[in-house]
């Protein structure tokens, strides 16, 4: 055997038929054009990785290596990760709830989202498959991630997004100096688009060709949540659901902790995914009770980052909320912004607007009794909100402006006392 | 997909919707229908299908109407952000 290959991500299969397939830069089950999955010796992996492996090694989600799909160390984005898990007693009382924590991939390195989970397993494996062009099709922060991880790495980049994207998810591209292609219509065209263009260049795209490697780095969030917790699950998990990916990922985190036997493997615990009323296919056909996602022709929401009409997980991401007890939810643009603003003033993180959709959805799942209020819950906030500040502005207030007056500031604030004390 | 049509990125067929259409492919190149179509003969949950760019799930799926002249893609899903 090839000592640079692992011996612990063994080979791809299709997730329909279950087909194998060789670890190389195929995406696609030849028969049924099932998605392929990255799968893994678990005998092996239980043999090393044990907590006190785990707690030894560096703050990064490479600290679970053997669950990640690449052959030898990585090479790009090995400092992501490992972000904070926060006890949010605050908002834990406004929303009526005991234990609540906050994973907060608002501070993910380097790039502000969780992409940069993705991105780090991607890149490192398209570097050893020999790519020399990376890119992708995004809603925004996967661009930034590639973008960012692919200078960082000395590898060109091209990145295709909706060109009608928030300023700060183009800006925060096109700055890392990456070949940023904005077309004329909704992600799902972009979408299509990069399938066809994957077909044809030789080009490493992390969600087309490099999909099954790509899709394995969000796993290590809910690897961290379950360390982060001392080594157990929450009874309830929320994650908002644009592909539905990370939901799906999330939950198979946690059934590999438990087979690993690295947690309790009778610990219950509901999955729950959360989405924009204005782009909620797989919230629709769960609500509906089907597994059938309808697509959504024209998503509108100003949580852009969430609006895939077409998300090709919708229907693993329906299994998983099933099968774990979980339930789907959508909220209104407006439910978005107090979201966002709810989760700020409680807990002083900013989120962007899927972190508000997240929060939104949660009260919802919490009002609803889907979420009890004596069982410990984790909200997934995805990205900085920093970059989708389009949302919000006019709706926190303004600044109150005065000379540089010490009588002026005086007045103003005896003005404000006297407000608080009426209210 | 093109190993199903020996290679070829572009094919002609005829049908009046697409249930017909891949039923004609199937005539030219055998075994490709269930590739494309579980038992039930729907097009299968990972197979998108676009007639001059607009996706058949949008419009009647395999009862979709298909005219002379029409421009049909067959690719397979994937999704991201």
């Amino acid at each position: 055997m090839d000592k640079n290959l692992s011996p612990y991500f063994t080979h791809l299969k299709c997730r329909e038929c279950g087909r194998k397939y060789p670890k190389e830069a195929v995406h696609v089950c030849d028969f049924d054009f099932g998605p392929l999955e990255a799968t893994y010796d678990y005998d092996a992996v239980r043999a090393t990785l044990t907590r006190k492996v785990i707690e030894a090694r560096p703050e990064s989600m490479w600290r679970y290596r053997e669950l990640l799909p690449i052959d030898g160390e990585p090479t790009v984005g090995t400092q992501v990760g490992f972000t904070p898990l926060v006890k949010a007693d605050r908002l834990a009382q406004r929303l009526g709830v005991r234990e609540l924590y906050i994973k907060n991939d608002t501070v993910n390195y380097p790039t502000l989202s969780f992409k940069d989970r993705v991105v780090s397993v991607a890149l490192s494996r398209a570097r050893e498959m020999g790519f020399k062009v990376v890119a992708c099709a995004s809603t925004g922060n996967l661009a930034n991630s590639v973008a960012a991880n692919a200078a960082s790495a000395g590898l060109k980049s091209y990145v295709l997004i909706p060109a009608d994207l928030e300023q700060g998810k183009v800006l925060g591209s096109l700055v890392y100096g990456t070949n940023v292609i904005g077309i004329h219509g909704a992600y799902d065209q972009v979408n299509r688009l990069c399938s066809e263009i994957a077909g044809k260049y030789g080009w490493g795209f992390v969600n087309v060709n490099l999909r099954p490697y790509y899709a394995e780095g969000s796993k290590s969030m809910g690897f961290e949540i379950a360390e982060q917790l001392g080594w157990k699950l929450p009874c309830h998990t929320v994650v908002p659901m644009a592909s539905g990916s990370l939901l799906t990922k999330i939950s198979k985190s946690y059934k590999e902790f438990q087979l690993l036997g690295l947690i309790d493997a009778n610990q219950r615990y509901a999955i729950h995914g959360a989405q924009a009323a204005g782009c909620a296919p797989i919230s629709g056909a769960f609500k509906r009770g089907t597994d059938i996602v309808k697509p959504v022709q024209k998503p509108d929401t100003i949580a852009k980052s969430l609006a895939i009409g077409t998300p090709a997980d919708g229907y693993y991401a329906i299994h998983a909320m099933r099968l774990t007890g979980g339930a789907a939810e959508d909220c209104t643009d407006e439910e978005i912004v107090e979201g966002i603003r709810l989760l700020a003033e409680s807990e002083g993180i900013f989120a962007e607007t899927a972190g508000g959709v997240t929060v939104a959805c949660a009260r919802k799942l919490i009002e609803t009794g889907k979420i009890s209020a004596d069982e410990s819950t984790v909200l997934c906030i995805t990205g900085n909100g920093l970059k989708t500040q389009e949302a919000i502005i006019g709706k926190c207030g303004e600044p109150r402006l005065i000379k540089p007056s010490l009588r002026e500031f005086e007045e103003l604030i005896a003005r404000e006392v006297t407000a608080e004390a009426a209210a | 997909m093109r190993k199903l049509t020996n290679d070829q990125e572009v094919v002609q067929a005829a049908g009046a919707n697409i249930g017909e259409l891949i039923d004609d492919l199937e005539k030219a190149f055998p075994g490709i229908k269930e590739r494309l179509c579980d038992q039930d003969g729907n097009v299968r949950r990972f197979v998108n299908i676009f007639i001059n760019d607009e996706d058949i799930r949008f419009m009647e799926d395999k009862a979709t109407a298909v005219k002379a002249g029409d421009e049909v893609s067959i690719v397979p899903a994937i999704a991201g952000g």
